[in-house]
């Protein structure tokens, strides 16, 4: 059973059809690129898989388990986390909060708890620092674990992201355009932090990407849109020597 | 994560323990000059108004600040929490001791005004946008005008209400008058006093502070910061909404009860419970900037004692006034006044890390 199936994925914006009879199926442990020119539809995709949209047809399971219409807080908790193609951290919280309000489905306390800061808050925000400490550092961003969000450089601000959004333990990763706006060798750190989350995580992920060296290079499956509709799927090495995919999307850069 | 149990400044080292250091010190002084005779009858009365001014501008920077909605009717929520507080300490006047009955006062006005908070989050936070803003204003005023046409009275038959006179209320000669119009209600028993409101003063930062070191407030400002995100990450919105807003409600109505309990004629004036007022608190909440629950309980402080303190001074008073604002306004609000304030601050806590570990 795959790990995620779209099943005729169809929304509508008034007269705009800006996703049309999509079908994806991404297996357990794969590391699957979402391609296609500018307007696609991609984002568009990633927001109907995270209930930020609700599909006009349509339906998607995740691990068997029908999601289609769920809230996107309740997605989150399903198991499908992402991050933004405009970045969107928690600004004028520190590095390490922004990680930590991201883990805290599994650390329970209540309000009164919390207000008092008795009983189990202590040992509860302890293992949560730690936790939060843990993965920045696999990010390499324990050092900036104090710092407003804010201020972090662009690349890191998008590590963080990705960083964020691993706290909630998520089965299946999405990343919109995680390398769009940053210079080569960032780009170059960003590939090595997918390989080591994927590694590390045994994460599934799906990813949106401009950046053909970084898709062809770490994808091992591909889907092409176009006008909001699948031109081309399958391994990465076909997919871009398909002649069609070469003359919508790869002729025009 | 620098161990620093043997410095006796380490207590000072969380920015929230400055806050509680500084309301205490206030205090301390305010106490001696009062036992030594020196301040003025007038100041005098004006430092329980200046602790419940304080503590709705904790509360509504909780609203404002932390979870990043405006509210325009605080001074609504106070209004309900003074009334109901009131109303509640004339029924038990003769038969309960001052100290239970004013603790019952409180729970009384808090629990109304957090239910009030609650009912007008329910339809207006599920939506995204700034209509909060509109509909405290809106509710604040309701609330003034109906208490200011309300007569509420208590007989062995129980409560009678009406909206046009105390007659219709058809109560038994021996019957309480609660609230009388507007009258409002008179002869409340002073149950407050400067301890006691230095002393919500800082329930109500210890609530907020802590807050904002939870769980619960992470969610909070994570939402302010970007809700989108916030629902990505498996926040739920409305909840966390509800129940910041509900918590302003509640310590704004703590205030309400503070200020009941400081006089014996409780009227609806605009004056005191009108937009004006709410604004006036929003002034407080900006100018000691906005998230910032100390730079709250000080420009509180200070913008409600000065213009009473220059009352002498009545040609320049509120050219005086204008001044400080503007002032208050750089010190919290330039960048580059903020930077530099950055950069001591970070020398003072180097300075004080050397002498702990020398
Ligand atoms: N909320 C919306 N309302 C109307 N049109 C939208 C909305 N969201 C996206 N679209 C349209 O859908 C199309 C696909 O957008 P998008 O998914 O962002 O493309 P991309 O592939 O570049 O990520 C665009 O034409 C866009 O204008
Ligand atoms: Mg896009």
């Amino acid at each position: 059973m795959a790990l995620l199936e779209v099943n005729d994925l169809c929304i509508q914006f008034g007269g705009l059809r800006a996703v049309d009879d999509f079908n994806l199926n991404i297996e357990q442990g794969e590391l699957y690129g979402l391609i296609g020119p500018n307007g696609a539809g991609k984002t568009t995709v990633f927001n109907l898989l995270t209930g930020v949209y609700r599909p006009t047809e349509g339906q998607i399971l995740l691990d068997g388990k029908n999601i289609t219409g769920h809230k996107t807080a309740e997605i989150n908790r399903d198991g499908i986390a992402r991050t933004f193609q405009n970045i969107r951290l928690f600004s004028k919280m520190s590095v390490l909060d922004n990680v930590k309000v991201a883990l805290q489905d599994r650390y329970h306390y209540n309000t009164l708890t919390g207000i008092l800061h008795l009983g189990s808050y202590k040992k509860l925000e302890k293992e949560m620092d730690a936790e939060a400490m843990e993965i920045l550092s696999v990010f390499g961003m324990d050092k900036d674990a104090e710092l407003l969000s804010s201020n972090l450089p662009y690349g890191q601000q998008r590590k963080l992201e990705i960083a964020r959004a691993m706290a909630t333990k998520p089965k299946l990763l999405l990343l919109d355009e995680p390398a769009a706006g940053m210079n080569p060798n960032e780009t170059a750190e960003l590939m090595d932090t997918i390989s080591l989350i994927r590694d590390k995580y045994k994460m599934t992920i799906l990813l949106i990407e401009h950046d053909m060296k970084l898709v062809s290079g770490i994808c091992e499956k591909l889907t092409v849109l176009n006008f909001g509709r699948v031109l081309a799927q399958g391994n990465t090495k076909d997919v871009l020597s398909d002649p069609e995919v070469i003359k919508a999307y790869l002729g025009d850069e | 994560m620098t161990k620093m149990k043997d410095n006796k400044l380490s207590f000072l080292k969380k920015k929230e323990n400055v806050t509680y250091a500084i309301v205490i010190a206030v205090w301390i002084i305010m106490e001696i000059l009062l036992k030594a005779g020196v301040v003025s009858s007038h100041l005098s009365g004006l430092l329980v108004p200046m602790c419940y001014y304080a503590i709705v501008a904790v509360g509504l920077n909780l609203c404002v600040g932390i979870l990043g909605e405006l509210s325009l009717g605080h001074a609504g929520f106070m209004c309900i929490g003074a009334f109901f507080s009131a109303a509640f300490s004339q029924i038990f006047k003769d038969s309960l001791p001052g100290g239970l009955r004013f603790f019952l006062a409180l729970v009384i006005g808090i629990a109304f005004s957090a239910l009030f908070g609650f009912l007008i989050g329910i339809p207006v936070l599920r939506l995204n946008g700034d209509y909060l803003a509109i509909v405290t204003l809106a509710f604040g005023e309701i609330i003034k005008n109906i208490l200011n046409s309300l007569y509420l009275g208590l007989d062995s038959k129980g409560f009678h209400f009406s909206l046009t006179s105390m007659l219709e209320l058809g109560m038994e000669p021996d019957g309480k008058t609660l609230i009388n119009g507007a009258m409002g209600v008179t002869g409340t028993p002073r149950d407050a006093n400067f301890t006691i409101a230095i002393f919500l003063l800082i329930v109500s930062l210890i609530v907020v502070q802590n807050l904002i070191n939870s769980r619960d407030g992470r969610a909070i400002m994570s939402i302010r910061d970007n809700r989108i995100a916030a629902e990505s990450i498996g926040i739920n919105v409305t909840k966390y909404k509800m129940l910041a807003f509900t918590m302003s409600a509640a310590i704004a109505g703590m205030a309400g009860v503070l200020f009941s309990h400081n006089i014996s004629t409780l009227q609806a004036t605009g004056q005191y419970f009108g937009y004006n007022v709410s604004i006036m608190i929003l002034v407080y909440v900006v100018l000691g900037g906005i998230g910032s629950i100390r730079g709250s309980v000080i420009a509180a402080a200070v913008l409600y004692l000065l213009p009473e303190l220059l009352r002498g001074l009545n040609k320049y008073r509120m050219l005086i006034y204008s001044i400080v604002l503007i002032v208050v306004m750089i010190i919290n609000w330039a960048p580059a006044v903020l930077d530099k304030r950055q950069e001591l601050m970070m020398k003072f806590r180097k300075g004080n890390r050397k002498n702990g570990t020398a």
